[in-house]
């Protein structure tokens, strides 16, 4: 073999070729991890005032708290020291202090993570599965149920979160008190809160899901199924699913965003504790440290989901596995 | 419109006579109301056991519907009506789902075109194959797997056991469609469809194909064989149904039909293949005589015989002409010229030291099958990709060497013609602004006049000009495409596939305009194709190409009577040909 025939390409800033791809997705996670580290430690940076009121931010400003943020964020030692110290910190897991609360960020979210995961998979599972039930029952079928599923997907995807929750609120539990109002004790009080924060993914995902099924249908190989004399209900099952989950499963990067945004109004909403919560609060709050520390673990979360959808994508499409 | 009347031919008398037809049909008419098209208006069809009936006729004759009506699958909102329809000894006329669902793979197995998109591209092939025999449940779950591999190795795939576990992009065309047909013939049916079986194979592998469905035939298997090409169907069928516009026109042995046809639509469609034994003539050739029958499609864009015929054309006087370059300064060397061009692509040699030179006036054929580096050097000779070795000269001097700022000023010299013009033009551009696009430097009311005249050099009206991509007929979008390509007044035309895509009336009516334009304009063409008559009859000189290599290289009437290399001759072997 002569040359490589990328030497014509114009060189481009990514990992060369060398390395697998396993190792590249590992490379780009910790380069994404890193770049939401930095953007966060910018914003406290270029953020007006003194760094040291801004860390203090609502909190009680006593002359030993701030001489605790200096000692801690090296504030009295060059910058470029300050932030390696910053980036080192990240890496042994310590997310930092919050000095209202005069507890280590970690802790704080550490008890709020339960809720939230179980406000997001219950959401997400009610999205899935009733995308999934209204695209099989409707796709190619006759047009009237198609498009009255169609209308109400629609309205699903366009009302915001909030209203699709005090619609809920007001029917299920001031109406007909089937659910609780508020708080998360009992497992009854997730089910609002997860179809308010579900609805709109079941919208979307239902949508993509059904023209996926459509236009797999309609391919020869829906054709040679039907012609070996199986059912339009096993042809769908057993073939047409799989290709219409490709492009769903490109959206579960989208709906992961949907999910940990819509967590901040509907845990406030619902009275729920959780992630959501402690954002609102610490923004509102100006607890910096706190909202930093949020930002990088989304960063974390988005990573961790990006990389299991490209082992999905190979599992599903056997075309990429040998590519 | 006036009825065609159907001819049928005295036919001996038939030795299945006394088993009664697996299938059939009489007056069976297919329209789709949501469309309001009518794809089959009164067609009769019998299938007798073990005999081969094969369905011919262009695109859009309806010659694939009918074959799916007969096992219920014409299409959703699809509406079948028949004053007899008998399928498999029952009913059909009476036939539920249930019904229709217990004969199909059981009764009849379906072959299509394409395995690569036939067959699931996310399920293994030993995965669809079993699904045959589970749905009606041939052999017992456990004997399942070796009855598979019984089925692959009965088509002929080597390795059947690793076969069945990969994926049909990862078998080569002619094993995924051998994959194909194992999976049709699973529970052991007493016909096969074959929709166009092998449309997308190379000629050597499409004679495997061939092969492959006569022995099934052999093994007293019927088989309804669709296909646009009549050279393929005399190599299996005993009966031929020519259709067009919905209707049957001509029906008998496939004898009779194709040595002696009595419709003027039949020999319209025999007179359009070209062949690559028969030398081409240098007259009006391979058009078939422009006559109503000839209308190629019952679609709603006015079909190609509607517009004037391309002997119709402005003569070279109205048409401003580049000057004559004989007359010019320039010696008479090769318009453009390659020497041991190389390209590869990761360790596969995609070209390997390829020379040719390409004179005014000239055409050069290259045939390869696929995979053959046809394309990677149309893609060199436009300067599109750099080689790894060797260089393109364009008139003596540097082409494929120059930086792209340097050769942009000469591109207009060197033009393409793709297969599919539906891919390489954008859809939203009307005619219009595909045509006069190159014609930027011109005045705005000038270009409009200039597009116009390149239309009707190419046969085209002007009423055309409003028109995008998808409004047109294939022959009409291949006729745009030479036209853009003539707005740059190009020294080469390089022809990738031109016509592969289009029906054989339609085929041969492009190859003509080619060729007319290349006699007034003296423009060189490189014409790559994978189909040796297209070649044959277009052609001077002929390269044939395998594996990147140039095995064989001569004068096209040398090379296709006389082959040296026995790999043109095994290619000239696998042609199908019409009985003569």
């Amino acid at each position: 073999m002569t040359g490589p025939p990328a030497r014509r390409r114009l060189p481009a800033l990514r990992a060369p070729a060398w390395l697998g791809a396993p190792v590249r997705r590992l490379v780009s996670a910790v380069a994404v991890l890193w770049a939401a580290a930095t953007t966060a430690y910018a914003a406290l940076l270029l953020a007006p005032g003194d760094t040291v009121d801004i860390l203090v931010g609502d909190g009680a400003d006593t002359p030993e708290i701030r001489a605790q943020i200096v000692a801690e964020w090296g504030l009295d030692r060059p910058e470029a020291v300050r932030y390696l110290s910053y980036l080192g910190r990240l890496l042994h897991g310590d997310l930092g202090r919050s000095y209202q609360l005069q507890r280590d960020v970690g802790e704080v979210l550490a008890g709020q993570v339960g809720p939230t995961v179980r406000l997001t998979l219950a959401a997400a599972a009610v999205g899935v599965v009733l995308a999934l039930v209204l695209a099989v029952a409707t796709a190619g079928r006759s047009v009237w149920p198609r498009r009255i599923v169609s209308a109400a997907e629609l309205v699903a995807v366009s009302v915001p979160q909030f209203v699709i929750g005090i619609v809920l609120l007001f029917v299920f539990s001031f109406s007909l008190g089937w659910f609780p109002v508020s708080g998360a004790a009992d497992p009854q009080a997730l089910v609002l809160p997860a179809l308010a924060l579900g609805l709109p993914v079941a919208g979307v995902l239902g949508q993509v899901l059904r023209e996926g099924l459509e236009r797999a249908l309609e391919q020869p190989f829906a054709v040679t199924a039907r012609s070996r004399g199986l059912s339009e209900r096993a042809v769908v099952a057993r073939h047409a699913l799989r290709h219409a989950l490709l492009p769903a499963v490109t959206l579960t990067g989208w709906f992961t965003g949907v999910l940990l945004g819509g967590a901040v109004i509907t845990e406030a909403l619902f009275g729920r504790p959780g992630l959501g919560r402690v954002t609102m609060q610490a923004v509102s709050a100006k607890d910096m440290p706190v909202v930093m520390a949020v930002v990088i673990l989304s960063a974390a979360v988005y990573v961790t989901i990006s990389a299991l959808l490209d082992l999905a994508y190979r599992l599903i499409d056997p075309r990429l596995r040998s590519a | 419109m006036t009825e065609l009347a159907i001819i049928r031919a005295h036919s001996a008398p038939d030795p299945a006579a006394a088993a009664p037809p697996l299938v059939a049909v009489e007056d069976l008419r297919v329209s789709f109301p949501a469309s309001g098209v009518e794809a089959v208006r009164g067609v009769s069809l019998s299938i007798a056991p073990g005999e081969c009936v094969a369905l011919v006729g262009e695109s859009g004759s309806g010659k694939s519907v009918t074959a799916r009506a007969l096992i219920g699958l014409a299409g959703p909102g699809a509406k079948v009506r028949a004053s007899a329809f008998r399928v498999g000894g029952g009913d059909a006329l009476t036939f539920g789902p249930r019904e229709w669902r217990r004969l199909r793979g059981r009764f009849a197995g379906l072959v299509l075109q394409d395995a690569l998109v036939s067959l699931d591209p996310l399920r293994t092939v030993g995965a669809e194959i079993t699904e045959v025999l589970a749905e009606h449940d041939v052999v017992p779950r456990q004997a399942r797997p070796e009855r598979v591999r019984s089925l692959l190795e009965a088509v002929g795939i080597p390795d059947p056991e690793v076969r069945a576990r990969q994926h049909p992009h990862q078998l080569s065309g002619g094993l995924r469609q051998r994959a194909l047909i194992a999976s049709a013939i699973a529970a052991e049916p007493e016909l096969i469809i074959a929709d166009e079986p092998t449309t997308a194979l190379d000629v050597t592998v499409q004679a495997q194909i061939l092969r492959l469905l006569a022995d099934r035939k052999a093994a007293g298997t019927a088989l309804l064989m669709i296909s646009h090409d009549l050279a393929v169907v005399a190599a299996v069928a005993d009966r031929v149904l020519v259709m067009k516009e919905g209707l049957v026109v001509e029906e008998g042995p496939a004898r009779d039909v194709l040595t002696a046809p009595r419709h003027d639509y039949t020999r319209a469609l025999l007179a359009a293949v070209p062949s690559a034994l028969q030398p081409s003539t240098s007259g009006p050739s391979v058009s078939p005589a422009p006559s109503a029958s000839a209308a190629p499609s019952a679609s709603a864009v006015p079909s190609a015989s509607a517009v004037p015929s391309a002997s119709a054309v402005p003569s070279a006087s109205a048409v401003p002409r580049r000057p004559d370059r004989s007359h010019g300064a320039a010696p008479r060397g090769p318009v453009l010229a390659a020497g041991g061009l190389s390209v590869a692509y990761g360790s596969r040699r995609a070209v390997d030291d390829v020379s040719f030179r390409l004179h005014a006036g000239e055409t050069l054929g290259v045939v390869g099958e696929s995979g053959s580096g046809k394309t990677t050097l149309a893609r060199l000779a436009l300067g599109l990709l750099a080689p790894d070795a060797g260089e393109v000269t364009l008139r003596g001097g540097p082409w494929s060497g120059l930086p792209e700022r340097r050769r942009r000023p000469l591109r207009p010299a060197v033009q393409v013609i793709a297969q599919n013009p539906l891919d390489s033009f954008d859809p939203r551009h009307t005619v219009d602004r595909l045509v006069a696009d190159p014609l930027f430097a011109l005045p705005r009311r000038r270009r409009r006049e200039r597009a116009i005249e390149l239309l009707g050099r190419v046969g085209l009206p002007p009423e055309l000009l409003g028109r995008r991509p998808r409004e047109l007929s294939g022959g009409q979008r291949q006729r745009v495409a030479i036209a853009r390509a003539l707005a740059f007044r190009p020294e080469v035309l390089i022809c990738d596939e031109p016509v592969s895509a289009l029906d054989v009336s339609i085929q041969a009516q492009v190859l003509d305009l080619l060729a007319e334009i290349q006699a007034e304009d003296g423009t060189a063409l490189l014409f790559i194709s994978h189909d040796l008559g297209v070649v044959r009859h277009l052609s001077d000189r002929v390269l044939v190409m395998k594996d990147g290599r140039v095995v064989e290289e001569g004068d096209a009437g040398e090379v296709f009577h006389h082959p040296r290399h026995p790999y043109t001759r095994e290619l000239l072997a696998a042609v199908p040909r019409l009985p003569e």
